[in-house]
């Protein structure tokens, strides 16, 4: 065990535990932020993608102690009030069917955003396509990422 | 097999009668159940909410709460099923809030999600609770205001009357709460519908997208344990020893022990399957801590051999032999290759098929298959149980509270009063979460460690736990005559462990000579329903055989349908045809024109047809498939509903889209292998989920608009896109592919 001071939304939280333990776990079970979710702890759904310093990550293979000062984001601190431009789109597109898997393809779709404001179908496809959505709104991810990107 | 084209009308307890006013009048059976809050305890509500029955409550300040009876898995009965009650009782949406209900059968009714029947079961029921709530708010208004209650108007949750009085429901809400509940109720004709068929966002879109704690997954307790199971490695393996020892030393780990399910000669409820009755569990502080301490465990297993279940259920009491062997896919395949050789149970005989396949000019045959597959909930199974000797607390995401229910009280020895079970959403469904196994394991190590448990799933336990939708093949025959006309058709149809055939399907019916026939292999690979049980699979081969069998006959495939509705609805062939051929062919008719079929612009695309009707609804796509990069993609989806009243456009267009997309991606890459009884595959790496890139470009969704009844809209899409997808295939590579999954099918030809 260990205790390790991580910068997560803005705030200094402090976790005593394994340093294997992957941050998936550490924001689940520890820190009370349950917006991440477990799909397969293999990096292969995106369920579980957060922010390290704006990029992308899955976070069920992202030790605690690789975390270091790097910045967090988690979906429960993308915004304050459920106003990031993509959650509102997701709103308008009423993109969710079970829900499960929508906090990773938000991440995911923020994180691409920040880096190509105006992504190209084919950019949204390369990016996305390693967030699995079992119910199938692949279409309406895409088009609420279309319309979060002229906002 | 069912028919359940009437099964709805057979059940019905209301006796409806039109109104001149254009309203209709229903005498209510449902509700006479019901009981009308006495006063205090209609005063006395937590928060002054009064409740007017058990979906209706409402505050002296005019909230409305509607409480949803069935969990959600994703179909959007949250925001349809109270849209059914708003609409009727007369309410502006823009007040209404949404609460789960608690399991409460009695109250709620059946409770149940699962085949398409929330939205089709509860459409009376809940119009009528709004319905005889309003009339009790009006009542309450005309004694409030001494005047008569039919003088009493209502608009968007006021009351009113031509004096000039106006009251907001929440005033009178705590007074119509002690009235009698009324016998005759009047529903709104649809054409003064202003909720219902107005697209409604998802009640929880603003929890989902800030990552709320809706999921089983997400609920925790102060001092709350994570347990995992460990079961065998492969069907037909059980717990010979094991040793504990290391993993109980691991960090944060408080018991290691052996779970037996179900006690020797307990009689399993129709929903009870259990793959593995001996499981290794370990409880410990956190999920991390768990998940290493697994490795630490020492087991070895062993052949079962014969298990012998005893299954209550409709069929009565009855004992069961699961077989023991260990099992493989290559085998099984052989097996299946066997089975079809041999006689089969007749399920439906019309005519002389043997004649006429003897006469017959020209003879296609064709055999199809299909593997197991898994369901992939993204939220793997879990469950919160609280078990103490008195009373059980369990949370989580199942789909049938109320069939759990009897086996916990008989497994935990309490009564059904001490046991509460509360719904959580559910990340997925598909029919796994039908079959509660996990909640009852959670329960019993709740008990054994006299803690508060979330038992949890791994990706791989989940995937490798079994209750698959079945392994299945079918071959199919059809016979012309000189004349190429169509004069017999023959299906006979098996499976791991259950057959496909719903014998009385379409094109029973349309054809004066017709075989339906069926078998089955018992197997130790559990299985279960998988979003439109056996329909998924006979839409697959038998749409694609009307593909070949129109292509031979040298028809246009939507043409020959609907030449075969025509038959169907004009002199019908035989009984207990459980489809209508006119609704068939509506969608038909309603996809064909507005894909343009047979018309010039679409020459980039190879197309594929294909319809089925299941669970009381219809459904038709033309698949548009091109090449890219060297491989078939299908590009655009045109697709056609007939479910009666749409309660919700623009969700029903999100689950037909959604449906679409998973039809493909199982049609070409779903796929649960097996060798000497272990899953070949474990988790999404080596079990391919169609991908966002994967996913078409455009789903354009029509729905045929009538009045009729609502029916259910979570599985009918589902099936026929395999079909559409096998006939585009064919359209696109010049050859028919028979077995699923289609992709390494594709690999081999290259």
């Amino acid at each position: 065990m260990a205790t390790f001071n991580l910068k997560i939304n803005g705030k200094t939280r402090a976790v005593d535990v394994d340093p294997a333990t992957p941050m998936l776990w550490v924001l689940r079970d520890h820190l009370d932020l349950p917006g991440t979710k477990y799909g397969c702890g293999i990096a292969q759904c995106g369920a579980c993608t957060i922010h390290l310093e704006g990029n992308a990550v899955r976070s069920c293979q992202l030790p605690v102690s690789a975390v270091g000062k790097a910045s967090v984001t988690t979906i429960e601190g993308l915004s304050q009030k459920a106003d990031h431009p993509v959650q509102k789109a997701w709103l308008e597109h009423d993109v969710a069917q079970c829900g499960y898997c929508q906090t990773g393809q938000i991440m995911t779709a923020a994180a691409l955003l920040k880096r190509t404001p105006n992504p190209t179908d084919e950019e949204i496809e390369a990016q996305m396509s390693g967030n699995i959505c079992r119910c199938g709104t692949y279409l309406r991810i895409k088009e609420a990422i279309k319309s979060a990107a002229k906002k | 097999m069912n028919n359940d084209k009437n099964a709805l009308d057979r059940r019905s307890f209301l006796k409806a009668s039109l109104l001149s006013g254009g309203g209709m009048m229903l005498t209510v059976s449902f509700l006479s159940s019901f009981k009308s809050a006495d006063k205090a305890e209609a005063l006395n509500l937590p928060d002054q909410w009064a409740q007017l029955n058990g979906y209706i409550q409402i505050t002296a300040d005019n909230k409305i709460k509607l409480i949803c009876p069935n969990p959600e898995f994703g179909q959007n009965v949250m925001t349809s099923l109270p849209m059914i009650v708003a609409e009727e009782l007369d309410v502006d949406w823009k007040n209404v809030t949404v609460e789960m209900g608690p399991h409460d059968n009695a109250k709620l009714g059946a409770q149940f999600t699962g085949g398409s029947n929330s939205v089709r079961s509860y459409w009376k029921p809940l119009r009528e609770a709004g319905a005889a709530a309003r009339q009790m708010l009006r009542e309450a208004a005309a004694q409030t205001w001494n005047v008569p209650a039919s003088e009493v108007a209502t608009k968007a949750g006021v009351l009113s009357h031509s004096s000039g009085k106006t009251a907001k429901y929440g005033e009178m809400a705590a007074k119509a709460a002690t009235l009698p509940v009324p016998k005759d109720l009047i529903l709104k004709s649809p054409k003064d519908f202003t909720i219902v068929r107005k697209s409604k966002k998802n009640v929880e879109g603003q929890k989902v997208v800030t990552g709320k704690p809706l999921f089983g997954l997400d609920y925790r307790t102060e001092g709350m344990l994570i347990a995992m199971i460990q079961h065998p490695p492969a069907f037909g393996m059980k717990l010979k020893s094991f040793d504990a020892a290391d993993a109980l030393k691991m960090p944060g780990i408080k018991d290691v022990f052996n779970l037996k399910m179900y006690p020797e000669g307990f009689e399993q409820a129709g929903f009870d399957t259990r793959t593995f009755n001996d499981l290794l569990v370990v409880v410990g502080k956190s999920t991390w801590e768990v998940m290493n301490a697994r490795k630490k465990l020492v087991a070895q297993w062993e052949p079962a051999g014969d298990v012998k279940d005893v299954v209550g259920g409709r069929g009565g009491k009855r004992e069961v032999v699961v077989p023991g062997a260990l099992e493989s896919s290559q085998s099984q395949m052989e097996q299946m290759v066997e089975y079809a050789k041999k006689p089969a149970q007749e399920l439906r005989k019309d005519g002389d098929p043997e004649t006429a396949f003897k006469n017959a000019a020209q003879v296609i045959e064709r055999t199809y298959t299909a593997p197991f597959l898994a369901h992939n909930c993204m939220e793997p199974m879990n469950f919160f149980a609280h078990v103490t000797d008195e009373k059980a607390l369990l949370v989580g995401p199942l789909q049938a509270p109320g069939w759990v229910e009897p086996t916990l009280s008989k497994l935990l020895n309490l009564p059904p009063e001490k046991i509460e079970i509360q719904m959580t959403r559910m990340g997925g469904g598909f029919g796994r979460r039908a079959y509660s196994h996990y909640l009852s394991e959670a329960a019993l190590i709740s008990r054994k460690v006299k803690a508060p448990v979330k038992l949890m799933y791994t990706r791989e336990d989940d995937m490798t736990y079994g209750i698959y939708r079945p392994m299945y093949t079918a071959t199919y025959r059809a016979a012309l005559d000189a004349d190429k006309k169509l004069i017999a058709f023959h299906v006979k149809g098996g499976g791991v462990p259950e057959h496909p055939i719903h014998p009385n399907r379409f094109p029973a019916g349309a054809v004066d000579n017709y075989l339906a026939e069926g078998w089955q292999i018992p197997s130790n690979v559990t299985i279960g329903a998988f979003r439109a049980p056996r329909s998924n699979f006979n839409a697959a081969a038998e749409q694609s055989f009307l593909d070949e069998v129109a292509e031979a006959m040298g028809k246009d495939p939507i043409e020959f349908r609907l030449d075969l509705l025509k038959r169907a609805k004009e002199n019908p062939v035989g009984k207990n045809n459980d489809y209508d051929p006119d609704r068939y062919a509506g969608v038909l008719e309603l996809v064909r024109d507005k894909s343009g079929w047979g018309k010039p612009g679409s020459e980039k695309y190879s197309r594929g047809v294909a319809a089925y009707f299941c669970h009381a609804s219809y459904a038709a796509h033309i698949v548009d498939m091109v090449t890219r990069d060297g491989q078939p993609y299908v590009e655009r989806v045109f697709s056609a509903m007939d479910c009666g009243i749409v309660i919700n456009p623009d969700a029903a267009t999100n689950m037909v889209q959604g449906a679409v997309v998973d039809g493909i991606g199982n049609a070409f890459y779903g796929a649960l292998t097996h060798k000497d009884g272990a899953a070949q595959q474990t988790n999404f790496n080596n079990y391919r989920i169609i991908r966002h890139n994967e996913a078409p470009k455009i789903i354009e969704v029509h729905f045929v608009q009538n009045d009729k009844d609502p029916t259910g809209l979570g599985e009918p899409p589902f099936p026929p896109v395999f079909g559409a997808v096998a006939n585009a295939l064919y359209k696109n590579k010049g050859r028919r592919f028979y077995n699923q999954p289609f992709k390494p099918e594709l690999d081999k030809a290259i």
